[in-house]
This record gives C-alpha cells, structure tokens and sequence, in this order.
C-alpha cells in the first residue's frame, strides 16, 4: 500500500496536545477510584467508591452511545431517530447469547491455553461480543439500504418506524422464552470475572478502556479522508457529487460506524446490568441520546461525552429532589441551555459566543410567543 | 461520430411541466476549444449544462463522451471521466475552510477515499496540488478562512477553484463572472483562458460578457427559448444578422 508521501506527518506528539483536554480528563477518570477511596476511606470495592463507580460506568458507556449518534446526526447531518435499535440490538445480542448459548457451550466444550489455564468463559464474551457487532452492523446496514432513496422527515419517520418494529420484536409474546418479552432478560450469566458487582473497579477500568478507545477511534475516523467527506457531504450534497463523491456510499459508511460502536454499547450496557429490556430498544433512549448530543454541541464528539454526563448526573440530583417529576424539572433546565448555548456547550464555548445578551433575547422572544390566553 | 469531438449532445430535450427549457438541442464540442454558449436570461443554458453534468436526466435525446453514451451517469461518475462543472450560483462548502473546500476536490480525485484510520492532514499531496490551485485562482492568503465569509468575488473564485482542482478534462463554465464588478472580470477570464489553452483542455463557457466571449472563444453557439439560434466563429456570429436582432443588439448597446 502507498504510504502517504508526507513530509509533515502528524506527529504522536502532536495528537497528544490536541487531545491533551481528554487526555487528562482520563488521567482523572483513572485516578478516581484511588481518590474516593483515600478521601472517604470506604474500600475500593465497596460503599460510596463503589456506588460513584457505578455512576462512572454508566456514563462512560452512554458516552460512547451518544458520541456514535453525534456521528450520525452530528458530522453527517442525518437525522436518524433508531439509534436505539442499534444499542438493543447489540445489548440483546449479549444478553441472549450469554443466557442461552454460554451455558451450553461452557457444559460441552473446555478451552484452555498452554498453561492449563481455563479460559471457555473468555471465548464465550468474546464470541458474544463480536456477535453483538455483527448485528448491530446488520441493522445499520439495514437502516441505510432501506432508507437510501428518502430525505429529511421522510427519512426521519422511517428510522423511527425501523426502531419500533425493533421495539416490537423485542416485547414480543412470541418469543417469551428467549427474550422475557415485556420482562426481558435478567440474571444473565456473565463470566464470572467481569461481574460488575463483585468486581467493580475492574469493570470500572473496562468501561473506561472503552470510552477511551471508542473516543480515540471515532476521532480518528472524523478526521480521516472518509471523515472530511462525511462532513463535506453535510454541507453541500450536491457539489459532492460533481467533484465526483457518492453520497450514498459515504452514507452507509456512517450508519455502520454509528451503529458499530452503539452496538458495543449496548453490549457493555447489558454487562453493566445484566439484563437486556425492551426499554433499550424504545424510542426514549434515541431522545435521550439526542438531548446530550444537542446538550453538549453536535458534531464535537467531546460534546456528547459532556452532554451525557451532565443528563446522568443532573438526572440523578433532580430525581432527588422532585422525584418523580424530575423529568419536568430538567426539561425546563434543558430549554435554558439551548436558548444560551445554541451551539452546545462545547459548540458555543468553540465559537467564543456563550453570549449572555442574546441567550436573554431568546428568553424573552420565547415568552412573548405564547399563546395571548396565557398572558 | 466524428473522433475529434470531445462531447456530443443529440437531440437533447428538458421539458418542466409544460414548459420546454432545452427543445431538441444538438452540439458538438470539439478537443481542445473554448466553445461559448451565450442567450438571454431562460434561454435554457443552465439547464443544458444540467443535462451534459448529469445534474438532472434529459426528458430525451442523448450525451456522448469520447463516443461513449453518458446519458444515465451519475454526475459523480462523469466527473472521474473528466467532466468538470463551476455553477452560476456560487455552489461551494459554506461552513469549511478555503483550502479544505479545494482540498476534497483534489483528494476526490485520488486513491485514498476510504481510507477510515488515517489522518487527511497526512495525505500532503492533496494539500499541496490543493495549494496550487489556491495560488492558481488568486486566493493566496486567505486558506483559513471560513468560506461563507468571504466576499462575493473570492466566492467566485473559490467556485472556479473547485472545479479546477478536480483537474477536468472538460470544463463546464456556467456564468463564471455572476455577479462580479467589472474591475475583477479580466483577471477571472484569464484564469480560464489561461488554464484552457495552456494545458489544452476543452471548455463550454457561458458568459454574458460579449465582449470577453469575442475575444477568447473559438466557436458560438446561441440560444434561445431552449433552442440552437446560430453557431459559428465569433465573426460569422458578430455578423449574424438574425442573431442581432434576437439578442446581440440590444446586449451590445448595452454594453457600449
Ligand atoms: N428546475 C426547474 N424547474 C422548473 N423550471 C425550470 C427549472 N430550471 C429552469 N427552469 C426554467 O427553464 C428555463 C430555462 O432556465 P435556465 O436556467 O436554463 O436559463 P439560462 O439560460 O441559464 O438563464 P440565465 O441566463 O438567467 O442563467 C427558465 O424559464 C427557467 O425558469
Ligand atoms: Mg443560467
């Protein structure tokens, strides 16, 4: 293969300044665990340290969702509302095969390696997590091919209507034995060394691995030739095709990235909990993924990573307060944000424009548009 | 089919509802000439270049290619056989920065499209022939900028430049001059001209300066309410009699 005929290739010195903000946000992230634990003094296993892992690996995993949807909506314009198919395919895709499969396999078959160590449960994860790749692939494939012909709303209402036949499946009487229909699937089965609840920090510096390796990966993909054109293609379709792209084929490229790493997701989700459900599948989590990614600022990857986080955690200290009627809360906080920070945070931090002035002109614009019989 | 011709249009007809903005058009492009296609406002030039670029599909009638029929290609396909477009409405990446706006067309012409794991800044050869185009069309300086920013004229330019990177074969020039102020026509026409005869390429220019189109084309067609009204030398058109009454007449004295 040619090799880039460069003489100013981009130096790994030179990646590591530009990412040096994510950098030593993992650094931290890293040294969390060690932190809580000298400061509370509760065992790195157990009490609050456990408890704000917890927290942690939830956000790291709906980090990496939110960042593979930014990709779609975000640095190609596609405006696609199944992404929740792509992270219940892979989460069920888990589940299923670690419940139905991983058994039956482990009682028929023993691997070991040289050593004489057994590891049967590691070929089942892996197998198990490469499947859940392989169809959360599939859908996106299935997403784009099915899709290819439509454009905006039309495209929109058939992504959504592609995720609710997911859906469906999934709560499905049909299959109850496989998948618990409405119920879904619990208690599943996962090796015994990544049990999240009897080793925490592990899976804590796995879910961390993954964040980091998607971050790296996604970013690395958004800023390669294929990426320029994604981005290219968003702006200005048309001129695309006249200096010679296929916006379709570039098109496809996204959805399976997007869906790709939504998948592994959804697979991490289901290890996280081990339960796969049909509300992964549901329509709330592409809402939830569209309000961090539109939280933190599209086509920022960083964004939707801080968007994510600040969902989890203002969803956690408003549920403390109101309860129930969180969501109410946060909806209100949520129009505050858009109306000073149009961008995104990040997006409105970049352009230097968190603009106070106008964020209160769009406040008043807002009330002045409600209904007379209101005012 | 004669061998020289680079481009053959047959019968071409593009009909919108009932109005008919390309009726029955037939022209040949020879290699190697600066052919201009002039008319007045909706005399279905756009819409022929529409046609030849693959933009929109002909209601019927035929293109031809070095022989080869490209009437259902995809304009992307007839842009890697060497057909290139500038469009009269300024048509560029609005939000990206000059030199990235040139950048995609010179790397759309490579081998490294799919390359999902590699740096685009580390492929320089795109950076460097996008450079020169840059230089080529006068926007030296101004590679950072974000292009919706720029004024009117380097859009213009930017507009050229993107065509130009792409290095095509057959240059489709619709209205390169839209809108410019008079001071900075000469200096775009030269690039044309300049980048036409002295790398040898082929050129359909639409222009509404008659007195740019005089002096560098080798050949004239003119249009009229979708149809061919004449075509010849710039000195038969000159002296068209039919041709003045349409159209040259009033442009001349307006121009004068
Ligand atoms: N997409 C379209 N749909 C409907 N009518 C169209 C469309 N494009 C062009 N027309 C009509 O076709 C006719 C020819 O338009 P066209 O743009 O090809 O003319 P033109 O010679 O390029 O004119 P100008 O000098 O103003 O650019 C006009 O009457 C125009 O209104
Ligand atoms: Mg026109």
């Amino acid at each position: 293969m040619p090799e880039p005929t460069s003489t100013k290739k981009i130096s790994f010195r030179k990646i590591i300044r530009r990412e040096s903000g994510f950098l030593v946000l993992t650094v931290l992230l890293g040294l969390f665990p060690f932190v809580m634990n000298l400061i509370t003094g509760s065992g790195l296993n157990d009490g609050i340290t456990k408890y704000w892992q917890g927290q942690l690996i939830a956000f790291f995993i709906m980090a990496v969702l939110a960042m593979s949807y930014d990709l779609l909506i975000g640095y190609a314009g596609i405006l696609s509302f199944g992404h929740a198919a792509f992270f219940g395919g892979g989460a069920y895709t888990m589940a299923l095969l670690l419940t139905h499969w991983g058994p039956t396999f482990a009682s028929r078959y023993r691997i070991t390696i040289p050593g004489g160590t057994d590891i049967t449960t590691l070929i089942i994860f892996i197998a198990s997590l490469l499947a859940s790749a392989v169809v959360a692939l599939l859908i996106g494939a299935l997403f784009s091919a099915t899709s290819a012909r439509l454009k905006g709303a039309y495209f929109a209402m058939l992504t959504l209507a592609l995720a609710e036949a997911i859906h469906i499946l999934a709560k499905a009487t049909d299959f109850v034995q496989w998948t618990g229909a409405d119920e879904g699937l619990h208690g599943v089965p996962i090796p015994a060394w990544l049990n999240p609840t009897q080793f925490r920090l592990r899976f804590y510096f796995i879910a961390l691995a993954f964040l980091v390796i998607s971050y790296f990966v996604i970013r690395r993909f958004t800023n390669s030739p294929t990426g320029r054109v994604i981005v290219a293609t968003r702006e200005n379709e048309d001129r695309m095709r006249m200096i010679g792209y296929n916006p379709a084929t570039y098109r496809t490229i996204t959805f399976l990235t997007a869906s790709l790493f939504a998948g592994l997701a959804g697979a991490m989700y289901s290890l996280w909990n081990m339960s796969a459900t049909p509300s992964m599948t549901s329509a709330v989590t592409t809402v939830n993924m569209l309000i961090m990614v539109i939280l933190g600022g599209m086509g920022t990857l960083i964004g939707p990573i801080i968007g994510a986080g600040l969902m989890q955690t203002l969803s956690q200290f408003l549920y403390n307060f109101f309860g129930a009627r969180w969501p109410l809360v946060f909806g209100l906080i949520f129009i505050f944000i858009v109306l000073f920070f149009p961008y995104g945070i990040v997006g409105t931090w970049r352009l230097k424009q968190p603009d106070l002035k106008a964020g209160w002109e769009r406040f008043r614009r807002l009330l002045g548009s409600k209904p007379p019989e209101q005012q | 089919m004669s061998q020289e011709n680079i481009l053959e249009a047959h019968n071409l007809r593009k009909a919108f509802g009932g109005l008919v903005a390309v009726d029955d058009v037939s022209i040949h492009i020879q290699e190697k000439t600066m052919h201009a296609i002039i008319g007045p406002n909706g005399a279905g030039k756009t819409t022929l270049f529409n046609l030849l670029s693959g933009t929109m599909p002909p209601t019927s009638g035929q293109v031809f290619y070095h022989g080869r029929d490209i009437t259902h290609l995809p304009p992307q396909r007839r842009a890697h056989l060497g057909i290139g477009r500038s469009f009269q409405i300024t048509n560029i990446f609005p939000n990206l920065t000059v030199l990235e706006n040139i950048r995609l067309a010179t790397q759309a012409m490579g081998k490294h499209n799919f390359r999902l794991l590699h740096l685009a800044e580390n492929y320089s050869e795109y950076i460097e022939k996008a450079e020169a185009v840059i230089e080529q069309v006068g926007l030296t300086g101004r590679e950072l900028i974000i292009v919706r920013n720029l004024p009117h004229g380097e859009k213009r330019k930017l507009e050229l430049g993107i065509m130009l990177a792409c290095d095509p074969e057959l240059l489709l020039f619709d209205e390169p001059t839209a809108g410019m102020s008079s001071e900075q026509v000469p200096e775009l026409i030269q690039i044309i001209n300049k980048v036409v005869k002295e790398k040898g390429r082929t050129a359909i220019l639409v222009e509404h300066r008659m007195d740019m189109v005089m002096q560098i084309s080798d050949k004239i067609t003119v249009m009229s309410q979708g149809t061919i009204l004449a075509e010849g030398s710039p000195h038969e058109i000159a002296n068209n009699r039919q041709v003045q009454k349409a159209y040259l007449g009033d442009l001349y004295g307006e121009l004068a």
